[in-house]
């Protein structure tokens, strides 16, 4: 919302400069975003009127002509082609600046003297929207009959200062000049001057001329009207056309420039028909009518549907109520007599039009915040009264107001102790009973009640009176406490949050660096990943109204963001990377409607580079040891499409499925621009979150000392290292405390088929000191049983 | 001793004793400068050998001490001992002289270049984000509050509706939305996990959530249409604002520094009444002004208020007898303040270059 101060001052006496004002307004709650002072970097720029131009004696291009400027008359050389003798000019005078910082110095031009500069709208840094003729190519030819030698800013309305405000949703009653101007009467602590509405001379009764009817009191709860014969269509004066550029509205005719006046001044949207194209002089204000068309202002046709509000007359629609008027009752040129619309709409339903139809206007964001019901006569008034100010037509005697079911005012209870007791303070109550009645509340003191303006409809209960103490009172100057006396609490993580800083913790001692990435993505990722035609994972959740295709479906596989983070490093020449992210799938429950899907929290490692399979399965392994999970396995893993099928397993927890690892499928690498020996795992969260067990129970160091033996076998290739180890846990016995592989090898001297596997194996007793005997018989139970279970041969 | 002066036995008995002297005294002499020359602990063993050995000289003087009368033993005994001692002396201290040395020259050979890199085992790096999410928990763990959590597909009633955001109003333009279904939404905040822990536990209630959270907006260097929250809810009875105002002090001192001040402008949030817009002030020139603050000396980090008493209610507290404040912190724009991070969408491209920054 733009308030040039200017404006402001019409209703309430500024004593401090425009900065203080935007500081004393942002801290009662009126937010400025900007201070605009308008042409503020032109200085000594003047009329000028053209008296004479001649041709210069050195130059072809160049013209020298001699400029009245009020106190003389100046010498100055140009090479504009589009100026003629008599033309009014702005003239930049020797010593003066123009935007972007440039000084005009006296100067010669081929040997000629030029004691100023002609400006062009541009060098004056304005657009075709700030003056007519400004945005063209040549020097700015003002309109005739200004004074000459006045100072330019004042001639074109720039000498303002416009401060922005961002207006919040609850206050419509700050999207106005005099709404403003009541806020800072408060702020500034200084009288509010209401404009005084009145209309001097009235012809005609208004009902010879017009009719309204409200076919749908429930979006329309009042529609008041008047009417204005004998019109002339022209341009409004001067003061007018500023206040509305200073604005941001552009200057069309004067009747279009009322309208936006009093919505600007007031706050409440008007608009103005021209009664010849309304059949039958009657308004209807009805819902539109299946498959009703209305031609907009703006050229579009535009397709009604039965919840939309229409201004119809006789036949057809003439308006989409509170949104847009339509192009066949359109003020022209030719415009005789007018009628001026000034009503309340529901906000819910000009808003939801608005949507539909794709057209938010200044009017529609006015109405869905939801206007003073109040408001629209007073409104309508001002609108008659301008135009009898500026001899726009005549105003006939009399307002139409449709007002079926009057608004009730609310009253609130209102305790000062208990808003102290609720705010920290201990406020004086006289200054809450002066805050309220300067923002025009009634207060009766005597059953501490307060009653709320129409055009406050934020305003419903004592916290919201509370809020407007506070603002007043200054934000800044409640005392800071930090609830003493109140119950005591203790702040710590839950178990499911301590293991998540657990594996962080890990994986950044892994070597791994936490990833963050979008939980939304494309349904293309599926194929990317080789997740079959028929998967699960591609029903999804599918978002109504995405940022495009390549965010529309909540992901329910990590693996394609893992992949697209590897890749971009990779393709970014980076050699190697380690990455982990911690992040949800969100996975549909295809039950009744309404339920939500389950948000399962995953796990997600990814690497390359020198890197193996082993170093993957490395980091789970440490994590496992980290989390206290012993009862854990890895299983080959043949026929995961994303994965290798020989390079990939199954983490099993517990005996349950608790996440893969493996080498992405070479076929993945390449759709995904990965390089071939790319590792990635996915793990369930919950399932260690379950069986991590963080407890520590020291146990005894050993007393008596260790007894090692190594032993090497041939065994078949397809024999896992697992079933090896398992065997020798089986045969060992309680004696054995630890099996380490140290070598595996295939090649010379071993057969085709086979490896060689040697294994350091550790026995040790808690009681005492183990025998040779003792051993040598749990080593004999291993031999054996690798033998008959595994085929194995012994190698000395 | 007179009368054998002339003897020509006592004069030759007084010429092995000198003679015997002379020699121990050579021994001495010649041991204590071969000593003095060696340069390896083989040639002292030698030495040693030579002069104290079985075999050795000091030995075969001793063996001449046959032929002294009984006075003259001690005399030379003591004299052949404490040649003894003082060779065994000046061996052990040429021993240690060798061992020094070699062990210097060892050192010497030893040295190495300290200034090539050490070798470093990798380690991972947290997410800014997380960096900043932990930092603001710790804090808040710190004062007694809770973690809470819930879902980021949530539904509309949650994310809205109990938040006195009913279905048009005009609140909810300012979050563009995305919706799944009319009632599901992906919660544009992270405020429905207060409305969830309102509903589930009684007060008083003292929780943070940290989250995820989504709004329709185009990704640019500024906007994401994922980011991160931290909210904040303390409910109880006779919660007042001064207890927001103070809480949100301590806050802004632990998170930007002790020095750090704030500043509250009253604003509008549908769930708070009253309700504020929270300034700290720049961390970077401290208040006075810089590009940082774009001269202001605040800045923006916060929104804030007092919980809306309809809040209260749709939870099943009575605002008569309880009060509260909720506050909300964006961690990117926290993240991208504190690291001077010019663009959020480094935030979620994971460049390692980046990552291993922080
Ligand atoms: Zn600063």
């Amino acid at each position: 919302m733009k308030v040039p101060i200017s404006w402001l001052n019409d209703y309430v006496d500024i004593n401090v400069k425009p900065e203080e004002l935007a500081d004393a307004l942002t801290m009662s709650g009126s937010k400025v975003e900007s201070v605009e002072k308008l042409g503020e970097d032109i200085s000594n720029v003047v009329v000028g009127k053209i008296i004479s131009l001649e041709k210069h004696p050195n130059a072809d291009k160049l013209q020298v002509s001699q400029v009245d400027i009020g106190r003389g008359t100046i010498q100055v050389v140009t090479g504009a082609q589009n100026i003629s003798v008599g033309d009014y000019i702005p003239v930049a005078l020797v010593g003066s600046t123009l935007p972007g910082g440039v000084k005009i110095s006296k100067g010669k031009l081929r040997g000629i003297e030029s004691n100023g500069m002609m400006c062009s709208g541009k060098e004056l840094n304005l657009t075709e929207e700030d003056y007519p003729g400004a945005g063209e190519y040549g020097i700015l030819i003002l309109e005739n009959g200004l004074t000459v030698g006045q100072d330019i800013k004042e001639a074109l309305g720039l000498s303002d200062t416009v401060l922005d405000f961002e207006i919040t949703s609850n206050r419509p009653d700050c999207l106005s000049i005099l709404g403003m101007a009541r806020e800072t009467a408060v702020t500034l602590g200084v009288p509010l001057r209401k404009p005084e509405i009145k209309v001097e001379k009235e012809e005609d009764d208004v009902n010879e001329y017009a009719s309204v009817e409200v076919r749908d009191p429930d979006l329309c709860p009042r529609y008041s009207a008047r009417v204005v014969k004998d019109v002339k269509i022209e341009p409004s004066p001067k003061w007018m056309r500023d206040r509305l550029k200073a604005a941001g509205v552009r200057p069309i005719n004067n009747i279009v420039d009322i309208t936006n006046f009093v919505m600007l001044e007031l706050g409440q949207p008007m608009h103005a028909f021209d009664l010849e194209y309304v059949k039958s002089k009657k308004i209807v204000v009805r819902r539109a009518y299946e498959n009703e068309t209305i031609k907009t202002l703006d050229d579009q046709d535009r397709k009604l549907d039965t919840d939309m509000l229409v201004i119809a007359d006789g036949e057809r629609a003439v308006a989409v109520a509170g949104v847009m008027g339509g192009a066949n009752s359109e003020i022209l040129d030719t415009t005789k007599t007018i009628l001026f619309e000034s009503a309340n709409f529901s906000g819910s339903s000009v808003r939801i039009t608005a949507k539909k139809l794709g057209m938010r206007t200044e009017a529609s964001s006015r109405f869905e915040k939801g206007l003073d019901v109040e408001n629209t006569i007073n409104a309508v008034d001002r609108a008659v009264q301008l135009v009898e100010m500026l001899g726009a037509g005549k105003v006939c005697k009399g307002i139409i107001d449709c007002y079926p079911r009057k608004a009730e005012k609310k009253a609130i209870k209102f305790r000062p102790d208990r808003m102290n007791q609720f705010l920290g303070t201990s406020i004086e109550s006289d200054f809450m009973v002066n805050v309220f009645r300067r923002l025009e509340f009634t207060v009766d003191e005597k059953q501490m009640l307060v009653t709320v303006p129409s055009f406050r409809p934020d305003v419903e209960r004592e916290a919201d009176l509370a809020e407007e103490v506070a603002r007043f009172y200054g934000y800044n100057k409640i005392e800071a406490t930090l609830l003493s006396g109140k119950s005591s609490t203790l702040g710590r993580k839950t178990f499911k949050q301590k293991i998540e800083d657990k594996i962080k913790n890990t994986m950044m001692a892994c070597g791994l660096s936490e990833i963050y990435t979008y939980s939304f993505t494309s349904t293309k990722v599926f194929d990317l990943v080789n997740i079959p035609a028929d998967s699960q994972l591609r029903k999804t959740i599918v978002i109504s109204n995405p940022l495009g295709e390549d965010y529309s479906i909540m992901r329910t596989t990590t693996l394609p963001e893992m992949l697209e983070t590897i890749s971009i490093n990779y393709n970014r020449r980076i050699e190697e990377g380690r990455f982990f992210d911690l992040a949800h799938v969100y996975l549909p429950k295809d039950t009744n409607a309404g339920e939500l899907p389950e948000e399962k929290p995953v796990l997600t490692l990814g690497m390359y580079g020198n890197i193996d399979f082993y170093e993957i399965k490395g980091v789970l392994e440490e994590l496992m040891d980290n989390l206290g999970i012993t009862n854990y396995e890895f299983q080959p893993l043949k026929d995961n499409p994303s994965f290798h099928p020989g390079r990939t397993a199954y983490l099993i927890i517990n005996g349950k499925n608790a996440g893969v690892v493996g080498e992405i499928h070479p076929e993945v690498a390449e759709k995904n621009e990965v390089p071939q020996r790319t590792y990635l795992s996915t793990v369930d969260v919950l399932a260690l979150v379950e069986n991590s067990n963080l407890s520590v129970n020291y146990k005894a160091l050993p007393k008596y000392p260790a007894v090692s033996r190594d032993i090497a076998m041939l065994v078949k290739d397809e024999i896992l290292v697992k079933q090896i180890e398992d065997t020798i846990r089986q045969y060992s016995g309680k004696i054995l405390e630890n099996i380490k592989l140290f070598d595996i090898y295939k090649g010379k001297q071993v057969p085709d088929g086979m490896k060689s596997i040697a294994y350091n194996i550790t026995f040790r007793a808690d009681d005492r000191t183990l025998t040779d005997e003792e051993v040598g018989k749990a080593m004999n139970k291993v031999l054996n049983g690798l033998k008959n279970n595994l085929d194995a041969q012994l190698r000395e | 001793m007179p009368s054998s002066f002339k003897d020509e036995g006592f004069f030759s008995h007084i010429r092995r004793i000198e003679k015997m002297r002379d020699q121990l005294n050579n021994i001495k002499t010649q041991a204590e400068n071969e000593l003095s020359a060696v340069t390896a602990i083989q040639e002292l063993e030698n030495l040693r050998v030579k002069f104290l050995g079985k075999k050795g000289e000091l030995t075969s003087v001793l063996r001449g001490m046959g032929s002294l009368s009984a006075e003259e033993r001690p005399v030379i005994g003591q004299l052949a001992n404490e040649v003894r001692e003082f060779l065994e002396n000046k061996i052990e201290e040429a021993k240690k002289r060798l061992v020094n040395s070699e062990r210097n020259k060892k050192l010497a050979d030893e040295v190495i270049d300290v200034t090539i890199p050490g070798k470093r085992k990798i380690l991972g790096t947290k997410h800014p984000l997380s960096i900043v999410i932990d930092e603001i928990t710790e804090i808040f763990l710190g004062m007694g509050y809770e973690i809470a959590e819930g879902p980021e597909v949530e539904k509309d009633y949650y994310n809205f509706e109990a938040l006195n955001i009913p279905k048009n109003h005009p609140a909810r333009d300012v979050q563009d939305t995305f919706y799944i279904n009319e009632n599901v939404v992906l919660r544009s905040q992270t405020s429905p996990v207060q409305i969830r822990t309102m509903q589930s536990k009684k007060p008083p209630i003292k929780i943070i959530c940290p989250g995820r959270v989504y709004r329709s907006d185009a990704v640019d260097a500024t906007h994401s249409p994922i980011f991160h929250q931290i909210e904040g809810l303390v409910v109880d009875k006779g919660v007042t604002m001064g207890d927001l105002v103070g809480t949100l002090e301590i806050f802004a001192k632990g998170l930007f520094g002790e020095n750090s001040k704030i500043r509250l402008r009253p604003h509008h949030f549908p769930f708070t009444e009253p309700s504020a817009e929270v300034d700290v002030s720049c961390w970077a020139c401290g208040g006075t002004g810089c590009r940082v603050c774009k001269n202001e000396g605040w800045i923006e980090i916060l929104g804030a208020g007092m919980v809306h008493p309809k809040v209260l209610e749709e939870c099943g507290i009575d605002p008569d007898v309880y009060s509260g404040f909720a506050f909300g912190i964006g961690a990117e724009r926290t993240a991208m303040g504190r690291f001077n991070i010019d663009d959020l969408r480094l935030l979620y491209e994971n460049d390692l270059r980046f990552l291993r920054q922080f």
